[in-house]
Protein backbone atom coordinates (compact mmCIF):
# COMPACT_ATOMS: atom_id res chain seq x y z
CA UNK A 1 0.00 0.00 0.00
CA UNK A 2 0.97 3.19 -0.66
CA UNK A 3 2.19 5.28 2.31
CA UNK A 4 -1.25 7.62 2.86
CA UNK A 5 -1.43 10.78 5.51
CA UNK A 6 -4.26 10.98 7.89
CA UNK A 7 -6.90 13.25 5.82
CA UNK A 8 -5.90 11.27 3.03
CA UNK A 9 -6.53 7.94 4.66
CA UNK A 10 -10.04 8.91 5.55
CA UNK A 11 -10.61 9.76 2.15
CA UNK A 12 -9.43 6.95 0.26
CA UNK A 13 -11.55 4.71 3.07
CA UNK A 14 -14.34 6.50 2.02
CA UNK A 15 -13.74 6.74 -1.64
CA UNK A 16 -12.72 2.42 -1.37
CA UNK A 17 -16.49 2.10 0.76
CA UNK A 18 -18.39 3.36 -2.05
CA UNK A 19 -19.72 6.91 -0.10
CA UNK A 20 -21.55 8.47 -2.53
CA UNK A 21 -23.00 11.60 -0.26
CA UNK A 22 -21.82 13.23 2.74
CA UNK A 23 -22.86 15.83 4.53
CA UNK A 24 -21.10 17.76 7.27
CA UNK A 25 -20.48 20.56 9.84
CA UNK A 26 -17.14 21.72 9.70
CA UNK A 27 -13.87 20.90 12.28
CA UNK A 28 -10.37 23.10 11.81
CA UNK A 29 -9.15 19.42 11.88
CA UNK A 30 -11.51 18.33 8.91
CA UNK A 31 -10.54 21.41 6.50
CA UNK A 32 -8.16 19.54 4.13
CA UNK A 33 -10.76 16.50 4.29
CA UNK A 34 -13.48 18.66 3.37
CA UNK A 35 -11.82 20.39 0.44
CA UNK A 36 -10.93 17.24 -1.13
CA UNK A 37 -14.66 15.83 -1.17
CA UNK A 38 -15.18 19.34 -2.67
CA UNK A 39 -12.85 18.48 -5.54
CA UNK A 40 -14.37 14.58 -5.88
CA UNK A 41 -17.03 14.61 -8.81
CA UNK A 42 -18.36 11.77 -7.91
CA UNK A 43 -19.23 12.82 -4.40
CA UNK A 44 -22.41 15.07 -3.53
CA UNK A 45 -21.35 17.13 -0.45
CA UNK A 46 -23.88 19.31 1.46
CA UNK A 47 -22.88 21.44 4.55
CA UNK A 48 -25.78 21.87 7.04
CA UNK A 49 -26.74 23.89 9.85
CA UNK A 50 -26.78 21.51 12.35
CA UNK A 51 -25.72 17.77 12.72
CA UNK A 52 -29.41 16.55 13.38
CA UNK A 53 -30.23 18.29 10.07
CA UNK A 54 -27.57 16.02 8.13
CA UNK A 55 -29.02 12.60 9.87
CA UNK A 56 -32.44 13.31 8.06
CA UNK A 57 -30.60 14.01 4.87
CA UNK A 58 -28.46 10.97 4.73
CA UNK A 59 -31.62 8.92 5.63
CA UNK A 60 -33.84 10.19 2.91
CA UNK A 61 -30.49 10.01 0.47
CA UNK A 62 -29.85 6.34 1.54
CA UNK A 63 -34.35 5.62 0.76
CA UNK A 64 -32.94 7.46 -3.06
CA UNK A 65 -30.06 4.65 -3.42
CA UNK A 66 -26.86 6.68 -2.17
CA UNK A 67 -24.21 5.43 0.69
CA UNK A 68 -24.06 8.18 3.01
CA UNK A 69 -21.71 9.59 5.67
CA UNK A 70 -21.48 12.42 8.33
CA UNK A 71 -18.36 14.40 8.75
CA UNK A 72 -18.31 16.25 11.90
CA UNK A 73 -16.90 17.64 15.01
CA UNK A 74 -18.12 15.05 18.36
CA UNK A 75 -20.19 17.35 19.56
CA UNK A 76 -22.31 17.51 16.71
CA UNK A 77 -23.04 13.54 18.42
CA UNK A 78 -24.80 15.40 21.04
CA UNK A 79 -26.66 17.44 18.46
CA UNK A 80 -27.94 14.66 16.71
CA UNK A 81 -28.32 12.13 19.36
CA UNK A 82 -32.26 11.40 18.99
CA UNK A 83 -32.19 11.70 15.43
CA UNK A 84 -29.73 8.41 15.28
CA UNK A 85 -32.14 6.46 17.60
CA UNK A 86 -35.62 7.26 16.47
CA UNK A 87 -34.34 7.46 12.45
CA UNK A 88 -31.49 6.29 11.36
CA UNK A 89 -31.99 3.12 14.06
CA UNK A 90 -35.28 2.91 13.85
CA UNK A 91 -35.61 2.45 10.31
CA UNK A 92 -31.97 0.43 9.73
CA UNK A 93 -30.68 3.03 7.96
CA UNK A 94 -26.60 2.85 7.18
CA UNK A 95 -24.41 5.35 7.85
CA UNK A 96 -20.58 6.07 8.63
CA UNK A 97 -19.89 8.84 10.78
CA UNK A 98 -16.42 10.20 10.52
CA UNK A 99 -15.78 12.56 14.08
CA UNK A 100 -13.03 14.73 14.76
CA UNK A 101 -12.59 14.19 18.55
CA UNK A 102 -12.37 16.97 20.61
CA UNK A 103 -11.70 17.83 23.97
CA UNK A 104 -8.56 14.63 23.84
CA UNK A 105 -4.77 14.92 24.36
CA UNK A 106 -3.79 18.23 23.17
CA UNK A 107 -6.46 19.99 23.32
CA UNK A 108 -6.27 24.02 23.81
CA UNK A 109 -9.60 25.08 24.05
CA UNK A 110 -11.14 23.83 27.58
CA UNK A 111 -14.75 24.21 25.81
CA UNK A 112 -13.97 21.03 23.84
CA UNK A 113 -13.32 18.44 27.11
CA UNK A 114 -16.45 17.75 28.89
CA UNK A 115 -18.16 16.60 25.84
CA UNK A 116 -14.81 15.06 24.47
CA UNK A 117 -14.74 12.88 27.88
CA UNK A 118 -18.01 11.58 27.32
CA UNK A 119 -17.86 10.74 23.57
CA UNK A 120 -16.90 6.98 23.25
CA UNK A 121 -19.52 6.71 26.89
CA UNK A 122 -22.16 8.06 25.02
CA UNK A 123 -21.76 5.80 21.96
CA UNK A 124 -21.54 2.63 24.27
CA UNK A 125 -24.44 3.89 25.74
CA UNK A 126 -26.36 3.84 22.30
CA UNK A 127 -25.00 0.65 21.71
CA UNK A 128 -23.14 2.10 18.67
CA UNK A 129 -19.61 0.08 17.55
CA UNK A 130 -16.64 2.43 17.31
CA UNK A 131 -13.23 2.49 15.73
CA UNK A 132 -10.65 5.04 17.62
CA UNK A 133 -7.63 4.56 14.72
CA UNK A 134 -4.48 5.89 15.70
CA UNK A 135 -2.57 5.80 12.54
CA UNK A 136 -3.21 6.34 8.88
CA UNK A 137 -3.61 2.93 7.68
CA UNK A 138 -5.46 1.59 10.88
CA UNK A 139 -7.81 4.83 9.89
CA UNK A 140 -8.21 3.22 6.68
CA UNK A 141 -8.87 0.01 7.07
CA UNK A 142 -11.48 0.90 10.04
CA UNK A 143 -12.81 3.43 7.50
CA UNK A 144 -13.44 0.71 4.73
CA UNK A 145 -15.30 -1.69 6.49
CA UNK A 146 -17.39 0.70 8.25
CA UNK A 147 -19.82 1.08 5.47
CA UNK A 148 -20.71 -3.19 5.03
CA UNK A 149 -20.37 -3.40 8.98
CA UNK A 150 -23.20 -0.87 9.15
CA UNK A 151 -25.56 -2.51 7.16
CA UNK A 152 -24.75 -5.54 9.07
CA UNK A 153 -25.24 -4.13 12.60
CA UNK A 154 -27.98 -2.00 11.03
CA UNK A 155 -26.82 0.41 12.80
CA UNK A 156 -24.29 3.90 12.40
CA UNK A 157 -20.32 2.98 12.98
CA UNK A 158 -18.68 6.11 14.30
CA UNK A 159 -14.95 6.45 13.14
CA UNK A 160 -13.12 8.60 16.45
CA UNK A 161 -10.36 10.65 15.30
CA UNK A 162 -8.26 11.98 18.36
CA UNK A 163 -6.35 15.36 17.95
CA UNK A 164 -3.18 13.21 18.00
CA UNK A 165 -4.25 10.98 14.79
CA UNK A 166 -4.06 14.38 12.69
CA UNK B 1 -60.65 23.00 7.67
CA UNK B 2 -58.35 20.70 9.54
CA UNK B 3 -55.12 19.47 8.89
CA UNK B 4 -56.99 16.08 7.89
CA UNK B 5 -58.76 18.11 4.96
CA UNK B 6 -55.51 19.99 4.28
CA UNK B 7 -54.16 16.39 3.34
CA UNK B 8 -57.23 15.11 1.34
CA UNK B 9 -56.48 18.59 -0.94
CA UNK B 10 -52.87 18.09 -1.44
CA UNK B 11 -53.88 14.14 -2.18
CA UNK B 12 -56.42 15.54 -4.99
CA UNK B 13 -52.73 16.41 -7.00
CA UNK B 14 -50.83 13.18 -6.26
CA UNK B 15 -50.18 11.05 -8.60
CA UNK B 16 -46.55 9.07 -9.03
CA UNK B 17 -44.93 11.86 -6.93
CA UNK B 18 -42.65 10.75 -4.06
CA UNK B 19 -44.23 11.68 -0.38
CA UNK B 20 -42.26 12.26 2.74
CA UNK B 21 -44.68 12.76 5.91
CA UNK B 22 -44.35 14.42 8.96
CA UNK B 23 -44.44 12.18 12.54
CA UNK B 24 -47.58 11.78 14.27
CA UNK B 25 -51.26 12.64 12.89
CA UNK B 26 -49.95 13.61 9.50
CA UNK B 27 -48.81 10.54 8.46
CA UNK B 28 -51.85 8.42 10.31
CA UNK B 29 -54.20 10.98 8.79
CA UNK B 30 -52.31 10.70 5.14
CA UNK B 31 -52.07 6.64 5.81
CA UNK B 32 -56.01 6.63 5.89
CA UNK B 33 -56.59 8.62 3.52
CA UNK B 34 -54.65 7.00 1.19
CA UNK B 35 -51.99 4.69 1.67
CA UNK B 36 -49.30 4.25 -1.01
CA UNK B 37 -46.15 2.72 -1.79
CA UNK B 38 -44.49 5.83 -2.86
CA UNK B 39 -46.12 7.26 1.04
CA UNK B 40 -42.66 7.73 3.72
CA UNK B 41 -43.89 7.84 6.96
CA UNK B 42 -42.07 8.98 9.59
CA UNK B 43 -42.35 7.49 13.02
CA UNK B 44 -39.88 9.40 14.61
CA UNK B 45 -37.76 12.18 14.75
CA UNK B 46 -39.90 15.49 14.65
CA UNK B 47 -38.75 18.05 12.64
CA UNK B 48 -36.60 16.09 9.73
CA UNK B 49 -39.42 15.65 7.23
CA UNK B 50 -37.81 18.54 4.94
CA UNK B 51 -34.07 16.88 5.70
CA UNK B 52 -35.41 13.39 4.42
CA UNK B 53 -37.18 15.05 1.58
CA UNK B 54 -34.13 17.10 0.81
CA UNK B 55 -31.77 13.91 0.70
CA UNK B 56 -34.07 12.13 -1.21
CA UNK B 57 -34.63 15.03 -4.42
CA UNK B 58 -31.01 15.16 -4.50
CA UNK B 59 -30.79 11.39 -4.72
CA UNK B 60 -33.62 11.32 -7.30
CA UNK B 61 -33.85 14.21 -9.22
CA UNK B 62 -36.21 12.29 -11.61
CA UNK B 63 -38.54 12.02 -9.22
CA UNK B 64 -40.80 14.34 -7.99
CA UNK B 65 -40.98 14.98 -4.06
CA UNK B 66 -43.85 16.07 -1.61
CA UNK B 67 -42.81 16.57 1.64
CA UNK B 68 -46.03 17.34 4.00
CA UNK B 69 -44.64 18.85 7.15
CA UNK B 70 -46.19 20.64 10.05
CA UNK B 71 -45.84 23.94 12.29
CA UNK B 72 -44.26 22.96 14.95
CA UNK B 73 -41.45 20.57 13.19
CA UNK B 74 -40.58 23.11 11.01
CA UNK B 75 -39.80 25.62 14.32
CA UNK B 76 -37.93 22.54 15.78
CA UNK B 77 -35.93 22.58 12.00
CA UNK B 78 -35.39 26.32 11.23
CA UNK B 79 -32.12 25.93 9.51
CA UNK B 80 -33.69 23.27 6.93
CA UNK B 81 -34.76 26.28 5.51
CA UNK B 82 -31.36 27.77 4.54
CA UNK B 83 -30.27 24.40 3.24
CA UNK B 84 -33.36 23.69 1.51
CA UNK B 85 -32.74 27.33 -0.50
CA UNK B 86 -28.86 26.71 -0.74
CA UNK B 87 -29.70 23.65 -2.32
CA UNK B 88 -32.52 24.11 -4.25
CA UNK B 89 -33.35 20.57 -6.09
CA UNK B 90 -36.26 21.73 -8.59
CA UNK B 91 -37.70 18.50 -7.93
CA UNK B 92 -38.70 19.73 -4.38
CA UNK B 93 -42.35 20.82 -3.10
CA UNK B 94 -42.28 21.27 0.87
CA UNK B 95 -45.74 21.91 2.36
CA UNK B 96 -46.24 23.29 5.60
CA UNK B 97 -49.61 22.43 6.95
CA UNK B 98 -49.66 25.68 9.39
CA UNK B 99 -52.55 24.99 12.15
CA UNK B 100 -50.67 26.79 14.97
CA UNK B 101 -50.51 23.57 17.26
CA UNK B 102 -48.48 20.80 18.49
CA UNK B 103 -51.43 18.50 17.32
CA UNK B 104 -50.51 15.05 17.99
CA UNK B 105 -49.00 16.17 21.47
CA UNK B 106 -52.72 17.88 22.62
CA UNK B 107 -53.15 20.86 20.28
CA UNK B 108 -50.78 23.22 22.48
CA UNK B 109 -50.66 26.19 20.68
CA UNK B 110 -47.31 26.86 18.56
CA UNK B 111 -45.19 30.24 17.84
CA UNK B 112 -46.15 29.49 14.43
CA UNK B 113 -49.73 30.83 15.31
CA UNK B 114 -49.30 34.24 14.07
CA UNK B 115 -46.70 33.78 11.79
CA UNK B 116 -46.97 34.37 7.98
CA UNK B 117 -44.35 30.85 7.05
CA UNK B 118 -44.31 31.61 3.36
CA UNK B 119 -43.12 35.08 4.04
CA UNK B 120 -40.46 34.18 6.13
CA UNK B 121 -39.20 30.87 3.66
CA UNK B 122 -39.41 33.62 0.85
CA UNK B 123 -36.74 35.86 3.23
CA UNK B 124 -33.98 32.82 3.50
CA UNK B 125 -34.84 33.05 -0.66
CA UNK B 126 -37.24 30.27 -1.35
CA UNK B 127 -39.63 30.59 -3.75
CA UNK B 128 -42.95 30.61 -1.54
CA UNK B 129 -46.36 30.75 -1.71
CA UNK B 130 -50.10 30.49 0.06
CA UNK B 131 -51.73 26.93 -0.73
CA UNK B 132 -55.32 28.97 -1.80
CA UNK B 133 -53.24 31.04 -4.22
CA UNK B 134 -51.61 28.11 -6.22
CA UNK B 135 -52.77 25.25 -8.36
CA UNK B 136 -50.85 22.32 -6.30
CA UNK B 137 -50.11 20.47 -9.77
CA UNK B 138 -48.41 23.09 -11.57
CA UNK B 139 -46.12 23.72 -8.78
CA UNK B 140 -45.03 20.29 -8.17
CA UNK B 141 -44.88 20.08 -11.88
CA UNK B 142 -42.53 23.30 -12.65
CA UNK B 143 -39.07 23.52 -12.59
CA UNK B 144 -38.22 24.98 -9.13
CA UNK B 145 -37.81 24.17 -5.28
CA UNK B 146 -41.13 25.75 -4.20
CA UNK B 147 -42.04 26.34 -0.62
CA UNK B 148 -45.97 26.07 0.10
CA UNK B 149 -47.38 27.32 3.95
CA UNK B 150 -51.51 25.87 3.82
CA UNK B 151 -53.06 27.82 6.73
CA UNK B 152 -55.85 25.70 8.71
CA UNK B 153 -57.30 24.67 12.34
CA UNK B 154 -55.89 22.62 14.87
CA UNK B 155 -57.76 19.09 15.25
CA UNK B 156 -57.19 15.66 14.94
CA UNK B 157 -59.64 12.99 12.82
CA UNK B 158 -59.64 9.67 14.17
CA UNK B 159 -57.05 8.17 12.06
CA UNK B 160 -55.74 4.81 13.15
CA UNK B 161 -52.37 4.34 14.34
CA UNK B 162 -49.56 3.07 11.32
CA UNK B 163 -49.96 -0.52 11.44
CA UNK B 164 -46.29 -1.12 9.14
CA UNK B 165 -42.69 -1.56 10.87
CA UNK B 166 -40.62 1.04 10.03
CA UNK B 167 -38.65 -1.61 8.31
CA UNK B 168 -41.34 -2.39 6.37
CA UNK B 169 -42.39 1.28 5.79
CA UNK B 170 -38.73 1.67 4.33
CA UNK B 171 -38.32 -1.12 1.94
CA UNK B 172 -41.90 -0.74 0.66
CA UNK B 173 -40.74 2.76 -0.10
CA UNK B 174 -37.49 1.63 -1.96
CA UNK B 175 -38.85 -1.01 -3.49
CA UNK B 176 -41.53 1.32 -5.50
CA UNK B 177 -38.82 3.41 -6.36
CA UNK B 178 -36.96 0.16 -7.74
CA UNK B 179 -40.10 0.13 -9.74
CA UNK B 180 -40.79 3.31 -11.13
CA UNK B 181 -37.08 3.85 -12.23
Amino acid sequence: MISMDSTEAIYNGLKDAGINFIVSVPCVNLTRLLNLIDEDENITHIPVTREEEGIGLCAGAYLGGMKTAILMQNSGLGNSINALKSLTELYEFPLIMIMSHRGTEGESICGQVPMGQSTPRILEAMDFNFFKPETPEKAYESVVKSWELSEELKKPVSILLEIKYW
Amino acid sequence: MQRRDAIEKIMESIDDELIVCNIGFPSRELYDIEDRLENFYMIGSMGLASSIGLGLAIAKPEHDVVVIDGDGSLLMNMGSLVTVNACSPRNLTWIVINNGAYGSTGNQETYAKDLNLAEIAGSVGLKSHCFEDIDLKEIIKNDECNFISFECEPGNSSAPIIEFTPIFIKERFMNSLKKIS
